[in-house]
């Protein structure tokens, strides 16, 4: 069996013994970030931005760097252009409130998709409540994939707002996100893209994919919980309202009016999570230098392993492409007979993770028929072993279910 | 009891596999919907009721096997009672998942007893009690039809 060179960096495996395939809820976290956060609070915990004195220029200083790491991660044009928030949900939120319930107008359309995660629908939901426009969803097939004949149909003149995931966190399959761009763009909507699914795995390029924005949780690619990003085009970010009201946005107060503040403060009321940030620059790092050539590589070779042996078991069926290399170590999947949290339950007694249930996508697995699914979830600490003994554990399940072999 | 030792019953599993009441009654008295979001789990109990007395009852739907025997143990104790005995079932059970009942009130419960461990299992609690809670709601409100909803958004915690 290969070795994983950076599985060590990961002190939870030792730790605990968990084989952990839910890496699409949450990642696991390496020694350096979880070193980075206490090397903050630590050596330069004050209150960033605020403070004239030097602890709180080094803090200052840590977090405008994470600003400039993540700016250089997505290819954006500058650091203004990143917004720091909890997560891809508040990002989504950020934009949905400020953004679209500024620019709807009744009779628009948000046109989002079926696969989306509940962030990617909700949002959209509430602004076209508020402004009377309405929410449309483009309708995958059941691999997943977009027809041309649904793009043309649905991205059409009125649509302001195309909110796409880049990668299904249900189906794991990648999005055309380039290409539906081009076609919003052609009708005069702007794209928002929710990487959090794709930015810890692939290279993701805000420029490439014609993002105009773009979100993800640090949480996802081995930073703490609490920090997100929102990437926002500048124009677009310049005319849009502060989102929430408070410290630290504002250029001056006076008793009836207010001048916001420059990007990205405008967006940033209150005191900032530094230290989540901080950890997200290490993990971005770490990210880079373990690379997403390795990343790619190890997804592969253990789904691949996954669909092998499920190969062999006729009551294990796994949603979406028929081919490993589309599911970007995203694996759903369902045993005739045998309710998904009973799965979740019976692997747990040999400490394998794996997550149950509706994945906050709903809509999606109503439309494929679903009413729950398991899901196995990789990342680049994942080994052969862990998936064989998760497969191995697999085939135990309807016999302790007490169906016979 | 480790939770696998829990899915190695064989109660468990032969009201999960092989329910005594799982379908549609002819005339129900009543019919409420229990639905648990986060596993998706989602069950319709059917009451006959005459002269007080629950005659009948069945369940239908999805869900896992801790719900499903769960709701089929319960209908074993409820069925040929009057609604008030089927509700001190009920809050017997709910104590014993809380942790909090007697040797003497498990016993009662019968099959249903063999349950008790999930009181350590907090993420499976809600799969045991979704038919017992539909119950409580239906005999409580009195409620003919409806819709027994918990309010849990697991979306709160990620994806």
């Amino acid at each position: 069996m290969k070795e994983n060179q950076f599985r060590k960096d990961f002190p939870i495996f030792a730790e605990t013994g968990v084989t952990y395939l839910d890496s699409a809820a949450t990642s696991q976290r390496p020694q350096v970030v979880i070193d980075a956060e206490r090397e903050f609070n630590e050596k330069m915990n004050a209150n960033p931005l605020r403070g004239l004195y030097g602890i709180s220029i080094e803090a200052t200083d840590a977090y405008e760097n994470a600003r400039e790491t993540v700016k250089e991660f997505i290819g954006a044009d500058s650091a203004r252009e990143i917004i720091f928030t909890r997560n891809a949900s508040e990002s989504l939120n950020l934009v949905a409130y400020s953004y679209a319930c500024s620019v709807l107008k009744p009779g628009d359309t948000v046109l989002t998709t079926i696969m989306e995660h509940h962030s990617n629908i909700l949002p959209w939901r509430m602004a076209a409540e508020r402004t009377g426009a309405r929410v449309e969803y483009l309708e995958p097939e059941h691999d997943g994939t977009f027809t041309d004949a649904e793009l043309q149909k649905k991205i059409v003149k009125g649509v302001k707002i195309v909110a796409v995931g880049h990668v299904s966190n249900v189906l794991g399959c990648i999005n055309p996100v380039k290409k539906i761009s081009d076609m919003a763009h052609a009708v005069g909507a702007v794209t928002v893209v929710d990487a959090a699914q794709s930015a810890p795995h692939m290279k993701v390029d805000v420029k490439e994919l014609g993002a105009d924005f773009l979100v993800f949780s640090g949480h996802k690619l081995m930073a703490p919980f609490g920090i997100g990003v929102l990437y926002g085009r500048r124009e677009l970010l310049e005319e849009m309202p502060p989102f929430l009201r408070g410290g630290e946005m504002i250029e001056y107060v006076t008793h009836d009016t207010e001048k916001w503040a420059e990007l990205p403060h405008k967006f940033e009321a209150g005191t900032v999570n530094a230290t989540g940030a901080y950890g997200l620059d290490r993990a971005i790092k770490y990210l880079k230098n373990v690379g997403f050539d390795f990343i790619r590589e190890t997804e592969d070779r253990l789904t691949s392993i996954i669909f092998e042996e499920a190969a062999t078991l006729p009551y294990f069926h796994i949603l979406g492409s028929d081919d490993p290399k589309n599911h970007n170590g995203i694996v759903s999947f369902t045993i005739d007979g045998v309710h998904p949290h009973d799965i979740s339950s019976i692997l747990d007694g040999d400490k394998i993770c794996i997550r149950a249930g509706h994945h906050c996508a709903q809509p999606l697995l109503e439309y494929l028929g679903e009413s729950s699914t398991a899901r196995a979830s990789l990342y680049l600490y994942n080994t052969e072993e862990d998936v064989r003994f998760f497969m191995d554990k697999v085939k135990n399940i309807r016999g302790i279910m007490g169906y016979g072999n | 009891m480790a939770i696998n030792n829990l899915y190695n019953n064989t109660i468990l599993n032969e009201h999960n596999l092989r329910p005594s009441h799982k379908g549609k009654l002819d005339n129900p008295t009543m019919i409420l919907e229990g639905v648990n979001p986060t596993c998706g789990d989602d069950i319709f109990l059917e009451l006959q009721i005459e002269d007080g007395v629950i005659t009948d009852a069945s369940f239908s739907g999805s869900g896992c096997a801790i719900s499903q025997a769960s709701t089929d143990m319960m209908l074993d104790l409820i069925i040929g009672e009057d609604k008030e005995t089927a509700l001190d079932f009920a809050d017997k059970f709910m104590r014993m998942i809380r942790g909090e009942a007697s040797e003497e009130d498990i016993d009662d419960l019968d099959e249903a007893g063999i349950l008790r461990d999930i009181s350590h299992m907090p993420a499976r609690v809600k799969c045991a009690v979704l038919g017992w809670r539909t119950l409580r709601e239906m005999m409580e409100k009195d409620t003919t039809e409806g819709y027994a909803h918990e309010d849990h958004d697991e979306c709160a915690a990620g994806r």
